[in-house]
């Protein structure tokens, strides 16, 4: 996991460099990694803020502008126009993604001492955390297209309450937004991908929230035949595990993990009654 | 000091805690909604070495789990503050405050009732009218100890994003709550409206990078208000000055040292709590590795800086992977604003002298506290060989995390919450 990172091999074929120049590549090499890793993480970590019940702002905000920062910096060293190739191409090795990033902890002139990553005990750890770790490791990271589509949903985590609040002063009665979830996010997805998507500022600035659009077209499916579906699982996994209380009635169906039981929800006489009926439809149904 | 378990009690995963003017009353809220409140014993003059201890006094549901239609949203019950009304008459108030929704709670005692009535029973049962034949008065007869809570006021439907924190103002007649961008004004009479007198929220919610993280109302001056933000800034309002308080009468920040800048810095920068001195001539802030005194008469830099657990600055990527980063600690004063105390991770907790520089940290657990025994100091190690008693980084329970503490405001008490328990240590009596 990322307590023991992991080791690359440098591989002896390249060409004579001398010693200094060899290691300042390589520490800015492995920084540009770890930058990337550390880009990658904090776009799963909107992610999950987007399915999320209610997502924490604070959170979401400073996530955001982690990710901001990073993409300026990365603008700047010229090597955000790769990212953008990539998502032409989306190829590339994910075991490079994910190494121990400890060096981003440190600032870019103090010197790269090497510290052993910090074996932080994930014992008795909550639960949404060691899924969300474990997938880490295991789902394809490396890929930029979702990576870019991730970006897209930034907006999303406070526009989606804010929209709710525009609604609620209008009193318009909002019918059963089942599957529009599901909506929201293909379309973000579509949205994201159409623009050119050369910085994380204009993916901000294309999104828009939807319901119920048209769906993806021919060009766009081929586009998105490379992600790797793994991707929905961990959406669907984590949305189950994601204390699960909290989850609304609606996200039970998007949840496809056979094992994962209707959560327990706290049943109070008012508003529960009728949840606790569509929890017990569905475990009828999913048959868990 | 030297503390000394006095109590301990388990229950929900405490979310709130905090003492009342006087310090009798100790009230926690908790992640079920429910608010807990202790009394002090009174001392007993015959026992002259024990000090009160802190007795369950009432237990209330506050907050029930709601369910928003519109959003498709759950709106949790958990209490996120309590703040006592100061006392005026022979019951006690406090608001308490969820992610929404605030309320005014009456506490009050019953230990009297009303006997002989003429035209019911003592079990409440209406008598036959022809059978009364004499008149009596009802007489008040002691009854045990009965504490009620009712809700005198809810304060609802004023808050898009999640309450952070409410404050009572000085003038005792009026409060404030902040959720993530806005912080309104009530009246504790008026239910249904408050002033919006700070809103940061942009009108593009794209360009949205700051939020208000705590904000708090002066001791002694009703008209002036701090809140701080997730840059790590504090603003001091005045509401003379304008209705919509937007623009700030101070602005206070620390100019960020370039050579520890990283990807986390402004995340570690975030301010999670903002406390006034009781003098009212200081305020605390604490971000993610350190509190900061502030003089309110000076804007660009604090003046004291407590270090309360720098040896995680090198593991700071691992603690935004676990999400412990966004932890929110708080913090509080003692008394007499000679001593700050605030919580750390493996049920740690870390106090400061202001006077002597000296600091102790000490650990709140079952294993290691006895009752009546002294609190060994704990410390960390941070590298290189590690002495005895000594624990590494390394080992540290990042689940044990100590986000919520209180001190008595007139003696050496301190309450400290450790996930579902709650600790009240005292002072060593000599």
């Amino acid at each position: 996991m990322f307590s023991k990172g992991t080791k690359r091999k440098f591989s002896d074929g390249d060409e004579e460099i001398s010693d200094e120049s060899l290691v300042g590549a390589r520490v800015a090499s492995s920084y540009s990694l770890q930058r990337q890793s550390l880009l990658d993480m904090s776009l799963i970590k909107l992610q999950l803020c987007h399915m999320l019940v209610e997502p924490n702002l604070c959170r979401s905000v400073l996530i955001a502008n982690t990710v901001r920062q990073i993409q300026e910096e990365m603008t700047h060293d010229g090597s955000w126009h790769m990212v953008a190739e990539a998502f032409c191409s989306a190829g590339q090795s994910p075991s490079e993604r994910l190494v121990a990033t400890e060096v981003l902890c440190r600032s870019r002139e103090q010197d790269a001492e090497p510290k052993l990553f910090s074996v932080i005990s994930y014992e008795g750890c909550r639960e949404e955390e060691v899924v969300a770790d474990e997938t880490l490791c295991s789902v394809s990271v490396s890929d930029t297209v979702s990576n870019v589509c991730l970006a897209g949903r930034i907006g999303q985590c406070w526009e989606k309450s804010e929209l709710s609040g525009v609604e609620r002063d209008e009193e318009a009665l909002e019918d059963s937004r089942l599957g529009s979830g599901e909506d929201e996010e293909i379309d973000t997805k579509d949205r994201a991908s159409t623009e050119s998507p050369k910085t994380i500022g204009q993916v901000f600035g294309t999104f828009e929230i939807k319901n119920g659009s048209p769906g993806p077209d021919s060009a766009l499916e081929e586009l998105f035949s490379d992600v790797d579906t793994s991707y929905y699982d961990l959406d669907t996994m984590l949305t189950g595990m994601q204390s699960a209380p909290k989850m609304g009635p609606y996200d039970i169906l998007d949840s496809l993990a056979p094992s994962h039981s209707s959560p327990s929800i706290v049943s109070t006489p008012n508003c529960r009654s009728d949840l606790n009926e569509l929890d017990h439809i569905m475990e009828i149904i999913v048959g868990s | 000091m030297k503390p000394r378990p006095v109590c301990v009690s388990a229950s929900d995963i405490i979310s709130t805690v905090e003492f009342n003017y006087s310090g009798e009353l100790l009230a926690t809220g908790d992640k079920g909604g429910r608010v807990v409140i202790f009394q002090r014993e009174q001392e007993s003059k015959n026992r002259l070495l024990s000090r009160g201890e802190y007795n369950v006094y009432s237990t209330f549901q506050s907050h029930e789990p709601e369910f928003d239609y519109l959003k498709s949203l759950e709106i949790e019950e958990k209490i996120n503050k309590i703040r006592w009304l100061p006392q005026q008459n022979a019951a006690h108030f406090l608001l308490s405050a969820n992610d929404k929704t605030i309320k005014l709670w009456k506490i009050s005692e019953r230990d009297k009732r009303a006997e002989g009535y003429n035209l019911k029973d003592e079990d409440g049962r209406l008598r036959d009218p022809f059978r009364i034949t004499t008149l009596r008065v009802p007489v008040l007869m002691p009854m045990d100890l009965m504490v009620e809570a009712s809700p005198r006021r809810i304060f609802a439907n004023a808050h898009t994003y999640h309450i952070n924190s409410i404050s009572v103002n000085s003038d005792y007649e009026t409060y404030i709550s902040a959720d993530d961008l806005r912080i309104n004004l009530w009246h504790l009479e008026i239910t249904d409206r408050s002033f919006n007198i700070v809103d940061i929220k942009p009108a593009n919610m794209e360009e949205l990078t700051e939020v208000i993280t705590a904000a708090e109302c002066h001791p002694h001056q009703c008209n002036v208000f701090v809140y701080s933000s997730s840059k790590g800034t504090i603003r001091l309002c005045d509401m003379r000055a304008a209705a919509l308080c937007d623009r700030h009468s101070k602005f206070f920040e620390e100019p960020e040292d370039p050579s520890s800048r990283s990807f986390f810095s402004e995340i570690i920068s975030s301010i999670s709590d903002v406390k006034f001195s009781h003098s009212g001539r200081y305020m605390m802030t604490r971000d993610y590795l350190s509190v900061k005194v502030w003089d309110l008469n000076m804007e660009n830099r604090p003046v004291e800086t407590y270090q309360v657990h720098e040896y995680l600055r090198s593991k700071l990527c691992s603690l935004y992977e676990n999400d412990c980063i966004f932890d929110k600690f708080e913090c509080c004063w003692n008394g007499s604003d000679s001593a700050i105390m605030t919580g750390s991770y493996n049920n740690f907790f870390r106090m400061f002298d202001r006077n002597t520089r000296r600091d102790i940290t000490l650990e709140a657990s079952r294993e290691n506290s006895k009752p009546r025994a002294m609190l060994k100091p704990r410390k960390v190690c941070t590298g290189g060989k590690r002495k005895k008693d000594e624990i590494s980084v390394d080992s540290l329970d990042f689940n044990k995390k100590i986000l919520h503490t209180a001190w008595h405001p007139k003696e050496n008490v301190i309450a400290v919450a450790a996930t579902n328990n709650l600790y009240i240590f005292q002072d060593k009596i000599n």
